[in-house]
C-alpha cells in the first residue's frame, strides 16, 4: 500500500508543479467554451440548449490533452523500467498511476464546469447536473485513456495516435454523460437511466483499463 | 545464492544478438559483462532484469526468496537514471525508497554518496555525476541482493568511483550479487564474463 500512495503522491506533485500540466487541462477546457459563444453567436437558447454538449467535449478533449504524457514521461527517464520490475502488481500500479493522473488533471475540470456554464448561459441546477456528470463520467476518460497512453509508450508514437486510439472509445461515455445532463435540464428521459449507465461505464473502465494497460506495457517493453 | 544462465540467446529487432551464453554468480561476487560496443552486454543486462524475454536459455536465482522472481529481487541501474527533475533530491530518493518497501533513511544514504548537502535541490540541476551518485543511493535505499548495474561508472570522478568501489564492496561482503557491464575496472574483485564481437 506505501508503494502505491507513494506513486500517487509522486505523480501528484509532479503535475501541481511548475510544467507539470494539471493547470494545462483547466486553461484548455476554459479556452474551448469561451471560444463557443463567438463561433455560434449570441442566441442565449442555442447556447443553453447546447451548452452540456459543448462542456462534455471541451473536457474530453482537456483529458486527452496531457494523457499521453501519462507513461511516456516514465518511460523516457527510465522509472517505468523500475515499476515493471517492483512488487507492486503492475495491474495496481497503472491503477495508482491513472487515479493520480485524474486527482490532478480530471477533478480541476469538474470543479472549473459551474464558473465555465455562466458562459453557456446554463442556470445553477443546469450546470450542477453537467458537473455531476462530469464527476462520474471522467475518470471512465482517464482509465480507456490509459490504455491508449500505455499503447502509445509501446508503439513509440505519442501525441496524435493517442487520439485517434482513445478519442472511439470514449463515445459510449460521451452519449450517457450528454444524454444524462440533458435528461436533467429539459427531460422528458429520467436523470437516473443515462447517468447509473454512465456510471457503469466508469466502474468498467476502473477494471479493464489497467489489465489492458499493463498487458500493453508488459507485453512491449524492449 | 546463485545467479545463473544457461544457453541464453538474445533477438532483437530480428537480429540475433548473442547465443548459447552461460554465466554464473554466487553470493558475494562480481561479474563484469564486458565486451566491444554493440555486443548485448545491455540486453544481457535487461534480460536478466525480466525487461527483456530472452529468445532461448533460461536465467535464474537460486536460493532467493522463494515467492518473489528475480526482477523482484534485482535492482537495475541503467543509462536513463529514473530522476524526476520536478522533484528534489530528497523525494526523487524517498519516492524509489517508498515504491520499493526500503526502511533506510534517506539522509544516511544522502551522506553515503556525498549529497547530503543537496536534498533540498531539484533534481534538474545536478550534474551528470550528481544524478548517478543519486542513482547509486537508490541502490542503499532499498535492499536487494542482485545489483544488476550499466555502465555505473560513467560520469564519475575519481573520488565517486571509489565511493562507488566501497559501496559494491559493503553489497558483496553482505553477500551480494553485482554483475557490472563495464568499459573500465570497477576497482573491485570481479571475475569476466567477456561477450563476442558483433559478428
Amino acid at each position: 500500500m506505501t508503494a502505491l500512495a507513494a506513486l500517487i503522491r509522486r505523480d501528484i506533485r509532479i503535475a501541481l508543479r511548475v510544467g507539470g500540466g494539471a493547470l494545462i487541462g483547466v486553461l484548455f477546457f476554459l479556452t474551448v467554451t469561451v471560444l463557443m459563444p463567438f463561433a455560434i453567436g449570441p442566441d442565449l437558447a442555442l447556447l443553453t440548449r447546447l451548452g452540456p454538449a459543448i462542456l462534455w467535449l471541451g473536457a474530453l478533449l482537456a483529458s486527452l490533452l496531457t494523457l499521453d504524457r501519462l507513461f511516456m514521461a516514465d518511460h523516457e527517464d527510465g522509472s517505468l523500467d523500475l515499476i515493471v520490475m517492483g512488487r507492486t502488481p503492475l495491474e495496481l500500479a497503472c491503477a495508482a498511476k491513472a487515479l493520480a493522473h485524474w486527482l490532478a488533471a480530471g477533478l480541476p475540470l469538474v470543479v472549473a464546469t459551474p464558473v465555465l456554464g455562466l458562459l453557456l448561459n446554463l442556470d445553477a441546477a443546469a450546470t450542477s447536473a453537467v458537473a455531476l456528470t462530469l464527476l462520474a463520467g471522467t475518470p471512465a476518460l482517464t482509465f480507456t485513456g490509459m490504455i491508449g497512453a500505455a499503447l502509445a509508450v509501446t508503439l513509440h508514437r505519442g501525441g496524435l495516435l493517442l487520439a485517434v486510439l482513445v478519442l472511439p472509445l470514449s463515445i459510449p461515455v460521451l452519449i450517457f454523460g450528454v444524454a444524462a445532463s440533458q435528461a436533467a435540464i429539459t427531460g422528458p428521459l429520467a436523470f437516473g437511466t443515462p447517468f447509473s449507465i454512465l456510471c457503469a461505464l466508469s466502474l468498467a473502465s476502473l477494471v479493464i483499463g489497467p489489465f489492458a494497460a499493463a498487458a500493453s506495457l508488459r507485453h512491449g517493453l524492449d | 545464492m546463485r545467479l545463473s544462465g544457461r544457453h541464453v540467446s538474445c533477438i532483437r529487432g530480428g537480429r540475433e544478438v548473442f547465443s548459447g551464453l552461460d554465466f554464473e554468480a554466487d553470493s558475494g561476487q562480481a561479474l563484469a559483462v564486458v565486451g566491444p560496443n554493440g555486443s548485448g552486454k545491455t540486453s544481457l543486462l535487461r534480460l536478466v532484469a525480466g525487461l527483456l524475454a530472452p529468445a532461448g536459455g533460461s536465467i535464474g536465482l537460486d536460493g532467493g526468496a522463494a515467492e518473489l522472481t528475480l526482477p523482484e529481487q534485482a535492482h537495475y541501474l541503467g543509462h536513463r537514471d529514473a530522476l524526476k527533475p520536478a522533484l528534489s533530491v530528497a523525494e526523487n530518493l524517498s519516492f524509489w525508497r517508498d515504491f520499493g518497501g526500503g526502511i533506510e533513511d534517506i539522509g544516511q544514504c544522502l551522506a553515503a554518496v556525498r549529497l547530503g548537502h543537496a536534498t533540498h535541490l531539484p533534481a534538474a540541476y545536478l550534474s551528470a555525476g550528481q544524478r548517478r551518485r543519486l542513482s547509486i543511493a537508490r541502490l542503499l535505499a532499498v535492499r536487494r541482493p542482485v545489483w544488476l548495474l550499466d555502465e555505473p561508472t560513467s560520469a564519475l570522478d575519481a573520488a565517486g568511483q571509489d565511493l562507488f568501489a566501497g559501496v559494491m564492496r559493503d553489497h558483496l561482503e553482505d553477500g551480494g550479487i553485482i554483475l557490472a557491464a563495464t568499459h573500465t575496472p570497477l576497482g573491485i574483485a570481479t571475475r569476466e564474463l567477456r561477450m563476442g564481437g558483433a559478428a
